[in-house]
């Protein structure tokens, strides 16, 4: 009798075997949102941050490096973004099926055309990014590119499930290039628009809609603003009245009401992640949340 | 007209202007058509010319664009085959990499640690009530004196391995000391969540054990550190652990070192070395908390008795008094500690506002003999006292890049041995004094990689209590640190 419990308590330990959902670790809740739509039920997404995360700050917690220890698959932005702590969880965690090299290690930086990469790096700049500006996911085209990349590991990785992860990946290039279509129809008008930006977080987005960044609250990226600098910042924006202020959801600072009550320029918070605004659920309402928010400040400006 | 006839027209007619009379208005007129002609014919010439390498270019164009379509069309069936390798990336049209012969350089980092000191008392005097103080253990240096200048270098040795080196350099009484602290190498690819680690490296027991100076939360080191490792336990030696595939993260380590500092150093001809074992569990408790605890036990034999006194560090080290040795312990040590971090911010965003309790405590336990040597006489005694010991602290970032903490320290311990002389001079007898202290610090960073912090003190490690005052500031050149937790 008494083996029968000790049989039971063997079979709990053991992990159930095959036909159990690929694990993916994302890094940021984008790259989740994309593993999600592509894998569908055949896979098991977590991701390392929440929206309300700034992702270059985060700690190698406990609860982060036990996800890494079982995760099938990495995907996470790469060029230094989190470089304070993904190699540590990747030292940590025992993990040889998601190391640099594997088909389980995807940084999405390494497949898309990194912008404003530095010729000369120095500390002296702020944080920048040897790799360019890792804030790739701005610009919807990026994610097209990366969901192809991502779709080929699905299928090497889990090759049982090979023919879904096509049909899937099909599914969502074609909803995804016909919303692309739509936004930047409906965006045309915005093209031009003058914008102050809190951190340099932007620049795809930019670059994707045809918005004029005309400077940064952060005299440098990482560094907060002090007055002297502001007050800078209030004279160069002076000769534009239709100016937009523009934060994401994680960068709470004064200095952006300061700047908004000194100018009278719209604030826009912009959700730089899936999750970052109550209506961004997943990738398609988080872009119609971006274009949305930022027609509405045009607006207002405009009124 | 046929473009073949006109050169032989044009001879015939260059022939003929030349043998004519140039005075001739017909064949005036007539040459002047002819240069209108070759003016013409040259034009047309050019103008064919370019059309055909026009069309040269375009239908290279087009080729290069079939083959271009047939490679995509084979990519796209790519994906079937069943083996991954870096390389389809590139294949795929992604941007490729710049590769520079030094993009294998190691990761180096350069921390600068320098402080401004006031003690009340002269540092040189400290003493810790119940502990024989070792290694670098002490309050520092009145006045500016520079902390540890650490270089570290760091990387991946290939898809295996993973190796790194940390020397620090100090100064003390002006003479400049390099002391290797970490040198190591790991495994990356072990199955099942193991991990061997080999060479010099600083044990895993507790919580700030493995933490470097410049982590550190305050200047100085708890008081439970300093009187039972010498700040720090390290060795050379090999740990294996085993991280579990569990949702809380749960890791199960042993180590076996030599080295380490007294009194929990091995040394003489013993070849027993320190064992370690620890274990931690952590997780998060939503988005806002998460928390580690850990046990550690610490199994040390001492053995002296065949070095008649060559302690590293543990004698006393005023110079001119050179025959005052304080007794030495030879035997076992049992030391077990439990830590505990609880971490808060507010929904993740530890950038705003975050605040870290944490606390430790250790026991260890004694069993063995004390030894000195009186003008040439060897004197023993049986000693089997217990020392104990906690810290707790908690440090608040009430802003980005300001942080202030409080910390207190507490120590106990307990004497018991067959020879009482050799027990008072061993430093081991506490003379019921119990050690404590506070500790109040506020810190500003203007980067992650530059910090300057003001800490005071009160400090009653002997009977003697004193006040200190310090300012330090850390500087980390180089590659990023890891956001360890």
């Amino acid at each position: 009798m008494k083996y029968r419990y000790v049989l039971l308590v063997f079979s709990l330990l053991i992990p159930l075997p095959l036909q159990a959902a690929l694990k993916i670790f994302a890094c940021e809740p984008d790259w989740a949102a994309l593993a999600q739509e592509l894998g569908g039920e055949h896979v098991d997404v977590t991701s390392a941050t929440q929206a309300m995360q700034d992702p270059h700050y985060i700690q190698a917690r406990p609860s982060l490096i036990a996800r890494v220890r079982k995760a099938d698959l990495l995907i996470c932005t790469g060029a230094g973004l989190e470089a304070g702590w993904l190699p540590v969880l990747l030292r940590k965690g025992n993990n040889p099926r998601i190391l640099d090299g594997q088909a389980g290690y995807l940084m999405a930086s390494e497949h898309v055309m990194m912008k404003e990469i530095p010729v000369s790096v120095d500390r002296s700049m702020g944080d920048v990014h040897a790799e360019g500006n890792p804030h790739i996911q701005t610009d919807p085209r990026n994610i097209a590119r990366v969901a192809g990349v991502l779709a080929d590991r699905l299928k090497v990785l889990d090759s049982a499930n090979r023919e879904q992860y096509q049909r899937r990946y099909e599914d969502f290039s074609l909803r995804w290039n016909t919303a692309i279509n739509d936004w930047q129809q409906k965006g045309a008008s915005l093209k031009g628009m003058p914008v102050v930006v809190y951190h340099r977080s932007w620049v795809y987005l930019q670059d994707w809609l045809g918005l004029k960044e005309i400077t940064s609250l952060e005299p440098k990226p990482g560094v907060p603003p002090s007055s002297r600098y502001l007050a800078e910042v209030l004279n160069r924006t002076q000769e534009y009245p239709d100016l937009v202020v523009i934060h994401s959801q994680y960068q709470e600072s004064k200095a952006i009401q300061w700047f908004s009550g000194k100018t009278a320029a719209p604030v826009v918070m912009l959700p730089s992640t899936v999750g970052g605004t109550a209506e961004a659920k997943d990738l398609f309402s988080w872009y119609e949340d971006i274009l949305k928010r930022l027609l509405n400040a045009q607006r207002s400006d405009n009124d | 007209m046929n473009p073949k006839i006109v050169p032989v027209l044009a001879l015939m007619l260059c022939f003929l202007s030349n043998s004519a009379s140039a005075e001739d208005p017909e064949i005036e007129q007539l040459r002047q058509q002819l240069e209108q002609l070759k003016l013409e014919y040259n034009s047309k010439i050019d103008e064919l010319e370019k059309r055909l390498q026009a069309t040269e270019i375009a239908s290279q164009q087009k080729k290069n664009e079939s083959k271009e379509n047939e490679e995509k069309a084979k990519q796209q069936m790519v994906p079937v085959v069943a083996e991954y390798s870096p390389a389809d990336d590139n294949a795929a049209g992604a941007p490729v990499k710049a590769s520079k012969s030094n993009s294998f350089n190691p990761a180096i980092s350069l921390i600068l640690d320098g402080r401004y000191s006031d003690f009340s008392e002269d540092p040189e005097e400290y003493s810790l009530s119940g502990f024989q103080l070792a290694g670098e253990a002490g309050p520092g240096e009145q006045g500016f004196a520079l902390g540890h200048s650490e270089l570290v270098i760091s990387a991946n040795v290939d898809d295996k391995f993973f190796g790194r080196f940390t020397a620090a350099v100090d100064s003390h009484d002006g003479e400049t000391e390099v002391e290797l602290e970490e040198a190591f190498f790991e495994t990356l690819a072990m199955p099942y969540g193991l991990k061997i680690r080999g060479g010099r490296f600083y044990s895993d027991i507790g919580y700030l054990n493995k933490q470097h100076p410049h982590q550190w939360d305050f200047t100085d080191a708890p008081l439970v550190y300093r009187g039972m490792f010498g700040n720090h336990l390290l060795g050379d030696g090999v740990q294996l652990s085993w991280l579990a595939p569990t949702d809380l993260s749960f890791e199960l380590g042993s180590e076996l070192l030599s080295g380490g500092r007294y009194p929990i150093e091995y040394s003489g001809d013993s070849t027993i070395p320190t064992y370690t074992l620890f274990a931690k569990l952590g997780g998060d408790i939503g988005i806002s908390h998460s928390w580690q605890a850990g046990l550690s036990l610490i199994d040390a034999k001492v053995d002296y008795s065949t070095e008649s006194g060559h302690g590293h560090g543990h004698e006393d080290e005023h110079e001119g008094e050179e025959q005052h040795i304080s007794p030495i312990y030879s035997g076992d040590t049992a030391t077990w500690g439990f830590d505990l971090v609880y971490k808060w911010a507010p929904q993740g965003n530890s950038k705003q506002r975050n605040l870290v309790l944490q606390f430790e405590y250790f026991n260890r336990d004694y069993d063995g003999m004390l030894s000195a040597e009186h003008e040439g006489e060897a004197e023993t005694g049986s000693y089997d006292g217990s020392q104990s010991g906690w810290y707790a602290q908690a440090v608040y970032q009430f802003m980005p890049q300001w942080r202030v903490g409080l910390r207190y320290d507490a120590l106990t311990s307990a004497v018991s041995g067959s020879n009482s002389e050799l027990i008072e001079e061993s430093g081991f007898d506490s003379e019921g004094h119990d050690p404590s202290r506070y500790s109040l610090m506020a810190d500003w960073s203007n980067s992650e990689f530059s910090r300057l912090r003001l800490q005071y003190g009160h400090d009653e490690s002997s009977p003697e209590a004193y006040d200190y005052w310090t300012l330090q500031y850390i500087l980390s050149l180089g590659a990023h640190g890891a956001h360890r937790y």
